[in-house]
């Protein structure tokens, strides 16, 4: 028969890593697309879930039980995806600074015509990676979270440990500022 | 314009959303890193913030060092220690000598 989570919790609290492995192997999957938000390669993802484990193995007295483990673990994960961030701040301004061919040509179909530029395309997806990427740490997590997850600025706020107002002031700054990339990125020349 | 575009990448982004799969194992990994994780010792624990007021005393020892070097230097030096030792021990009886004129 499964075991809870507070069952496994309690037995991994006493230093049994084996009870640990199923409620790893339970969240895994939502920790990883979390992680592949934030981090191209997939070395770095992998980085990213195991260190989040990691710290939740540690920091499990910390868990008091009155919400589900899985809301205490995504904060974790969100936690360690913006100091991922923070940590890789110098990589973002080099990255990716000029258009490939596809994505020129996705722009420009797009100054022809909105509805012919498609946004199934892989150029409209490799051009919001690069846009993201160039973003600060907390501008990209507030877009992410906002925009394209579509979560609340409550629960952006309980995942952040950020006051709801410092969400409503970032996210003000993160539009005007992935705007400017795009206008950077784009050189003014179809917006 | 601007706005179309903007607008647009995001639908781009949230058509496609990162996907949840795990490399193959990936649980046991975990499991493995902390069963080989050393468990932290007293010792370990209590060494490593002494090394570090280790060092903050010996960087302020060498910075006081330096200060008291630097001020004795832009002082006069003395000629003769014993004179100026004898200066000090009988300065409040010369006080008094003065006072006494």
């Amino acid at each position: 028969m499964d075991r809870t989570d507070a069952e496994l919790i309690s037995a991994a609290r006493k230093g049994d890593p084996a009870s640990f492995e199923p409620l790893v192997a339970k969240y895994q999957g939502r920790v990883f697309a979390t992680a592949r938000r934030y981090a191209r390669r997939e070395s770095e993802v992998e980085d990213i879930v195991q260190e989040v484990f990691i710290k939740a193995w540690q920091k499990l007295d910390g868990f008091r039980g009155e919400a589900p483990f899985e809301h205490w673990l995504m904060r974790l994960a969100v936690r360690t995806c913006y100091d991922f961030l923070r940590g890789h701040q110098r990589n973002r301004e080099t990255a990716f600074a000029e258009l490939a061919e596809s994505e020129t040509n996705w722009l420009e179909r797009f100054a022809a015509g909105p509805g012919s530029a498609s946004e199934d395309a892989d150029a409209a997806r490799q051009l919001v990676a690069k846009v993201l990427s160039r973003l600060s740490p907390p501008a990209r997590l507030v877009i992410t979270m906002l925009e394209i997850e579509e979560k609340t600025v409550k629960e952006i706020a309980a995942l952040t440990g950020w006051s709801a107002t410092l969400v409503k002031v970032r996210a003000f700054r993160a539009r005007a500022e992935m705007r400017k990339i795009l206008s950077q990125m784009t050189r003014d020349k179809y917006l | 314009m601007s706005e179309e575009v903007y607008a647009k990448l995001l639908a781009a982004a949230r058509k496609h959303p990162p996907g949840e799969q795990v490399p193959y194992a990936f649980e046991k990994r975990i499991v493995a890193r902390l069963e080989a994780r050393p468990a932290p010792s007293v010792w370990g624990l209590w060494c490593r913030p002494l090394w570090h007021a280790a060092i903050s005393c010996v960087a302020i020892t060498v910075l006081c060092g330096l200060w008291a070097y630097g001020s004795r230097a832009h002082t006069e030096p003395a000629d003769n220690f014993s004179q100026d030792f004898e200066a000090a021990v009988f300065a409040p009886m010369n006080q008094q000598i003065e006072d006494s004129w």
